[in-house]
């Protein structure tokens, strides 16, 4: 059986690298492979979605259906409630806890909501990792993103894969030490 | 080479327009199909070219192909409209060697104002097509369209969806297959299409129509996957990857690549071993009438069913989800959450956006009827603009806009005044004919182009304005001025829309003027990577930020109503992100206790 990620986040938040170096890794380890992204207008502010598919077997369709992923990474709180529809009965949800308010809330049409954590704990399993202070403390808030990974990756048992040479491949040089630590402080976290 | 490499649908169609030997391509920038010439533009062996619109960009490919070489153009499905004139006529004639032209249909009209099915395209104007469904496929075949094009002396069109396009999967990369050129030879019979030359080649494209009929029963393309099932599945494109999961191994398939002719003697032969067929398409009933048609209606379950019933979705992406249900007649089990939690998040103008200075002057001003057009700035028909009355498709701003001003001075009393919207890419694009109509026609338009230098919505593509080629060369960048003055409209100003004292007096200027007038607003997209002549002209852009004085705020919102995503309201009191700002200066100009700076 395939197993099913799914990134979700805001527009910004370099989920599309990170998809991109998970997926890139996970070609390396022989896994069929399929990802899928929508890109366009949501680009501009909005909410944001990777898909990732990889099997032993041939992966055939590049979407996760609903309740069939084995687990959601949240780059930002409320996008996993959003995507939680997604998850598997017993998949789980990696949440960063972080607030990005959209139009509506700035604008102020309504507040951020409040007890999202609480709301997918009742339903479903949830790791709330504090990735955006993790990356501000190593540096650089962009780092985010591979703080995350480093979580998914660890969750995922998927620590044989050579991920520092992935990211030296896709990160601009002067980034790449950065980038590696966030990754492996990512992988603490999962532990 | 023997490496596997993870590409797009895009990237892989790119990758096999290089492996194909193919010598020019052309494109107009338009989701989900922008990444393909970008794509194409990275191989010095291939002239890729933006062309202001899809027309020209079929018809430079169509000249390439006449001149010898292999030739390519591509556009997303509302581009193959524009592109219909060439697109039929060349169906008639082919050219001297390959010409493949990918359409990029949107399923779900995630980027676009319609979900039209241009499979349609194929059968109409009698051009062969290929739907590949995933980027192994899109490498494959547009190579294989370039040897059937030339083969049978006429045009391959390539349909792909939106997830084909932007989902990744694994390609085996193979080296460049040069071909050398067709050397020209002139023959005015077959390519001067004159009525009496063009009877001639209706009864040649008749002929390889026939012969791709065979064909399609015959290729591999079509293939049938027997598992002994008295079920059967007959799909196309991504919607074989979603029956695949959906049906495993429990039913026959019908996996049909090469679309247009269909292969009807295989549907045939598919169809009578089965008791019960599932016709698995996005879009329209394209495969469906063709079961139909056959007579196997009372077995076949697509968006009908044999009672007549609908069955499968008409509209959106056919998502693997979508056929579960609608197949086993129930959706998976859900949790059932508190679902007013989730606060939408709808695109807005970035910070910094040159647009949103003349929108928030627009939203201010009664009796103004705007008549936008495609691009960033569409999204000002949203809240806090709602600047935008009516928008349909690339460069009707102003001929549409037009259209509307003669009838509302019908009325003796009429204080309507039409303003038209477009970007700088728009109007190079179809803009400039509408405008030429408002002089010819003696209309008296207010026309705004929103230069900010780039095509902006589909991510940052050159265009004949900005400077630079698709391959990043040095061009002629030009002169809008020029051109709106060489149409004949002699009301023009250049205005900086971050200066919104500018903005107004441009628009008072345009509205108490009974001519026809045009303002050209002039700023840098903030996301633009900027080019020396930007950095030239635009010497202190984004270099600073505004900051709310929280002493001096009375949190009277006003500066929301400019609807910048760096400005919120927390505790009655403003504030501005300080990641997120760029000093356009909008906010600080409409505060009226002066506590932005």
């Amino acid at each position: 059986m395939a197993k099913n990620i799914l990134l979700v986040g805001v527009g910004g938040q370099g989920t599309i690298l990170a998809s991109k170096i998970l997926s890139l890794g996970l070609t390396t380890a022989n896994y069929d492979v399929k990802m899928s992204e929508i890109h366009g207008m949501s680009q501009r502010g909005g909410s944001v979605t990777s898909h990732i598919r990889f099997d032993k077997d041939k992966v055939y369709s590049p979407v996760v259906e609903l309740g069939d992923a084995d687990i959601i990474v949240a780059f930002e709180k409320m996008e996993a409630l959003r995507y939680l529809d997604y998850l598997k009965k017993d998949g789980k949800v990696v949440v960063n806890d972080y607030e990005i308010p959209g139009m509506p809330i700035t604008s102020g049409v309504c507040d951020y909501p409040k007890g999202i954590i609480e709301e997918i704990k009742a339903h479903r399993d949830v790791i709330v990792v504090d990735a955006t202070a993790e990356a501000n403390k190593l540096g650089n808030a962009k780092i985010t993103n591979m703080i995350l990974l480093g979580t998914l990756i660890g969750k995922m048992k998927l620590t044989d894969i050579d991920w520092d040479t992935i990211i030296a491949q896709n990160v601009k040089p002067q980034f790449v030490e950065l980038n590696k630590k966030a990754l492996r402080r990512g992988i603490e976290l999962a532990e | 080479m023997a490496q596997k490499v993870l590409l797009t649908g895009n990237e892989a169609i790119a990758r096999g327009v290089f492996e194909a030997g193919v010598r020019f391509a052309s494109a107009y920038p338009g989701t989900p199909s922008t990444e393909i010439l970008e794509n194409i533009a990275e191989y010095k062996e291939i002239i890729a070219e933006w062309a202001p619109n899809e027309k020209v960009a079929l018809e430079t490919a169509f000249g390439a192909a006449i001149a010898g070489a292999r030739a390519f153009a591509s556009m997303k499905h509302v581009g193959l409209n524009v592109a219909a004139d060439p697109f039929f006529t060349i169906a008639y004639t082919g050219a001297n060697a390959g010409l493949v032209i990918v359409t990029a249909d949107e399923p779900g009209q995630h980027s676009s104002q319609n979900e039209q099915d241009n499979r349609n395209y194929a059968r109409s104007a009698k051009v062969p097509m290929l739907e590949p469904s995933d980027s192994a496929e899109c490498k494959d075949m547009v190579k294989y369209a370039f040897v059937l094009s030339e083969q049978y002396q006429c045009p391959v069109l390539i349909r792909l969806t939106t997830r084909v396009c932007h989902s990744k999967s694994l390609v085996q990369l193979e080296d460049r297959h040069e071909v050398p050129l067709v050397p020209y030879v002139k023959d005015s019979r077959r390519y001067v299409d004159v009525p009496a030359n063009a009877k001639i080649r209706r009864l040649e494209v008749e002929k390889h129509l026939d012969a791709f009929k065979a064909f399609s029963d015959e290729t591999e393309l079509n293939f049938i996957d027997d598992n002994k099932s008295d079920i059967g599945v007959i799909t196309s494109g991504m919607c074989y990857n979603y029956s695949k999961e959906v049906f495993a191994n429990t039913a026959n398939y019908l996996k049909i690549g090469f679309t247009y002719p269909l292969p009807m003697g295989k549907i045939k032969e598919f169809c009578s071993k089965l008791k019960k067929v599932y016709v698995i398409e996005e879009n329209d009933e394209y495969i469906e009438d063709a079961v139909k048609m056959l007579g196997y209606g009372n077995i076949c379950y697509g968006k009908y069913a044999p009672d007549g019933q609908r069955f499968l979705p008409f509209n959106g992406e056919l998502t693997a989800d979508e056929i579960r249900k609608s197949v086993t007649g129930q959706g998976c089990a859900l949790p059932q959450y508190d679902k007013t939690k989730i606060v939408a998040r709808p695109p807005a103008l970035c910070a910094g956006c040159p647009h949103r200075g003349l929108f928030y002057q627009l939203s201010k001003r009664k009796n103004v009827v705007i008549s936008g057009d495609i691009g960033c700035y569409t999204l000002a028909f949203a809240a806090p603009y709602n600047a935008m009355d009516f928008n349909s498709c690339m460069g009707a701003s102003i001929s549409s806009g037009h259209g509307a001003q003669k009838i509302f001075d019908q009325n003796a009393d009429n204080q309507k005044r039409i303003v038209s919207v477009l970007g700088d890419s728009t109007f190079f694009h179809s803009g400039m004919t509408s405008l030429l109509n408002v002089v010819y026609n003696k209309g008296n338009n207010i026309t705004v182009i929103l230069d900010n230098r780039i095509t902006g919505m589909t991510g940052h593509q050159q265009n004949p304005g900005t400077g630079f080629t698709a391959q990043n060369e040095p061009t002629d960048a030009v002169d809008i001025e020029g051109l709106v003055k060489a149409i004949g409209i002699t009301n023009i100003k250049v205005i900086d829309p971050n200066d919104l004292t500018a903005v107004n007096d441009a628009l008072d200027w345009a509205i108490n003027n009974k001519e026809a007038s045009v303002i050209i607003t002039r700023y840098p997209c903030v996301l633009k990577k900027f080019s020396q002549l930007d950095k030239t002209q635009f010497p202190e852009a984004f270099k600073q930020k505004c900051a709310v004085d929280q002493n001096k705020c009375i949190g009277c919102k006003a500066c929301l109503k400019c609807g910048c995503p760096a400005i919120s309201v927390t505790d009655k009191k403003a504030s501005i992100n300080a990641e997120m700002c760029v000093g356009c200066t909008v906010c600080k100009q409409i505060c009226p206790v002066k506590a932005i700076d």
